[in-house]
């Protein structure tokens, strides 16, 4: 039996789920209502309005994968590391969130966060002003940076774990003291799992709409938010599948320049 | 030895794809022997379809859709027939406009005909009645908590108090935010000039920017209410009744100014096989004892005069299930606006960013 044989139902798979769609979302970005080819959609996705949503997006996703990025590290690093490497237990903590639907957890996090919500109650019984929480900026980033989190320890867990134990013995051998060893050897063996860490908070933080509908209350209107909009509520499918197009290439176009610092490392852990 | 293999494998194809015809035909012309329903999601009580079939011996189908436009998109695009829809106003009028509807034979629609409220049957968007009869019915006003508001909320102006700062929940509908807002300012409910368009969205921009806006929401809004979030919310009356009925401190008024009033009404679909029995299920749902229990389910209000004449004293008097003539005739239905929402949305747009 050929080997492609196998690789049959997957390519059946991704033809019927992935390629598909991807043409239907561009045949309706690149049509009018009547089905004529057009590039007015497109254009109007470079309006002002919706560069500002765009612009937002980004920034916010910046934002939450930045702080991913210093709080995962640190986590995943000292959990790889000999002292930890025993307790599973520590490990399985950090996935244990990711058990639940994330939506409920953003439920979960809305009645922390609300006026009359836990933080707010205990914050009155302490005798403190309480502190307008839902509906900020803050708030959608905090939601974000929790749901996506283990998205970056995962990944750069597995590539200090995977680490050759002789390339770090040799450099103490030949005198690196300890700090010089993590950033000249350590990290450097660690951007594969960064870059592919980076990339998966990045994405879903960029296209996210319920967080920043349920944690932002609606005042922080995303791109998600936008596109969402157009095809549930004004029934403009082209213009949605323009907006998601402009998407897609801008991420495309920002794993593309990621994938260029990961060029020359001869292991690649990163999914792209 | 091989073409015997070759004839088993054929016979057995051959009967394979008999037996699926016979299960397919089975199936098929069960369904074509029943009467499908296609209504909003949780908007009946279950047990009159079950009435329905034990009192005329006709089996439905009844199947749920959770937005209007998703109904309207199943109904022309598919290749479904459908024998009864409930769409909103102004998706009836669309429907009517594209020539979908099957003209509705009164002789055959007693309860009907007898049953609904007199108000209920000149509204703009199928006037008469001719193709169309109400099924469920409300306003869109301001639902508030008394323990947070000062005195009795009468207007829309409220929404822009500033002592009510980050206390007031908007509704996440382009349509009926803005056309409530056209309404507070004077102009008609369907007015779109860009004069009154850029006055209202000029208001709910500053209104924004005042920091009076919690929020803009759909669903989330009734359980923030109910939980004691926020000093007032935009909403329908049927979600406002919902949640009355779940926190007492909460009270749902029409604005002075005027506000919209939207039906829910039953239609058949032209290419309905059924219209007979269509007619059958509509009276049906017109009838006293029917109406009152999908009421008495739904709390939305109801367009049947007998259900409304039996209401508790105390619903009676809520607003929400029951608004008052002087009120009515302030309020006026959404036309139909496909065409308009681009336009709108501009606007929306501006607001939100």
């Amino acid at each position: 039996m050929k080997r492609s044989f196998f690789s049959g139902p997957y390519a059946l798979w991704m033809v019927l789920f992935t390629i598909f769609p991807l043409i239907f979302v561009a045949f309706y970005a690149l049509t009018d209502k009547n089905g004529a080819f057009t590039f007015a959609n497109l254009a109007q996705g470079f309006e002002n309005d919706y560069m500002k949503v765009l612009w937002r997006s980004i920034r916010l996703a910046l934002e939450c994968t930045a702080i991913c990025l210093l709080l995962g590290y640190p986590c995943a690093y000292i959990l790889a590391g000999k002292d930890f490497s025993r307790h599973k237990s520590l490990f399985v903590l950090i996935l244990l969130p990711m058990w639940m639907n994330f939506l409920l957890r953003t439920y979960a996090t809305m009645t922390l966060l609300e006026d009359t919500g836990v933080i707010n109650s205990l914050l009155e019984k302490l005798g403190m002003q309480p502190k307008k929480l839902i509906g900020t900026r803050g708030a959608v980033l905090f939601g974000m940076v929790y749901n996506y989190l283990p998205f970056m320890v995962l990944p750069i867990h597995t590539s200090v774990k995977k680490m050759d134990e002789r390339v770090i013995e040799a450099a103490q051998d030949l005198g690196a003291n300890p700090v010089r060893v993590f950033f000249r050897v350590k990290l450097p063996l660690s951007v594969p799992g960064i870059i592919s860490g980076i990339s998966m908070v990045f994405m879903p933080s960029v296209t996210t709409f319920a967080i920043s509908r349920l944690l932002g209350s609606g005042m922080i209107h995303m791109l998600g938010d936008t596109i969402e909009n157009q095809f549930m509520t004004l029934n403009n499918w082209q213009f949605g599948s323009a907006l998601s197009l402009v998407m897609m290439a801008l991420i495309l176009l920002s794993m593309g320049l990621l994938n260029r610092i990961d060029i020359n490392k001869s292991e690649r852990t990163n999914n792209w | 030895m091989k073409r015997r293999t070759r004839r088993i494998i054929i016979i057995a194809v051959v009967a394979a794809l008999a037996i699926a015809a016979i299960l397919y035909f089975a199936v098929f012309k069960n369904r074509q022997d029943k009467l499908i329903v296609y209504n909003w999601y949780d908007y009946i009580d279950e047990s009159v379809i079950e009435q329905f079939e034990e009192e005329t011996g006709i089996k439905v189908n009844y199947v749920n859709f959770t937005t209007v436009e998703e109904m309207y998109t199943q109904m022309t695009a598919g290749n479904n027939s459908y024998d009864i829809v409930v769409p909103s106003d102004y998706i009836v009028e669309r429907l009517i406009k594209e020539d979908k509807l099957a003209a509705l034979d009164y002789e055959k629609l007693p309860n009907a005909k007898a049953n609904i409220l007199d108000t209920m049957w000149a509204y703009s968007y199928d006037n008469g009645n001719k193709y169309s009869v109400p099924y469920m019915w409300g306003t869109m006003g301001i639902l508030y908590n008394t323990e947070k508001v000062n005195g009795e909320i009468t207007s829309w102006s409220s929404l822009f108090d500033p002592q009510y700062k980050n206390g007031v929940f908007m509704l996440d509908s382009i349509r009926d935010m803005m056309g409530v807002m056209l309404k507070y300012q004077g102009y008609s409910l369907n007015d779109f000039s860009d004069e009154a368009l850029s006055k209202v969205s000029d208001l709910l921009i500053e209104q924004k920017n005042n920091g009076i806006v919690a929020g803009y929401m759909v669903d989330e809004v009734k359980d923030k209410m109910i939980a004691g979030e926020g000093a007032m919310a935009v909403m329908w009356s049927g979600d406002a009744m919902y949640a009355i009925m779940e926190n007492d401190k909460l009270a749902y008024v029409v604005p002075e100014e005027g506000s919209n009033v939207w039906v829910d009404a039953m239609c058949v679909p032209k290419d309905s096989k059924h219209y007979d029995w269509a007619l059958k299920f509509i009276d049906f749902m017109c009838r006293p004892d029917i109406a009152k229990k999908n009421y008495e389910y739904i709390y939305y209000a109801s367009p049947i005069k007998q259900v409304v004449a039996e209401l508790p004293a105390e619903e009676a008097e809520n607003v929400a299930v029951n608004p008052n003539e002087e009120i009515l005739a302030k309020c006026e239905t959404f036309t139909d606006m496909m065409d308009k929402m681009e336009q709108l949305n501009k606007y929306w747009m501006k607001i939100r960013n």
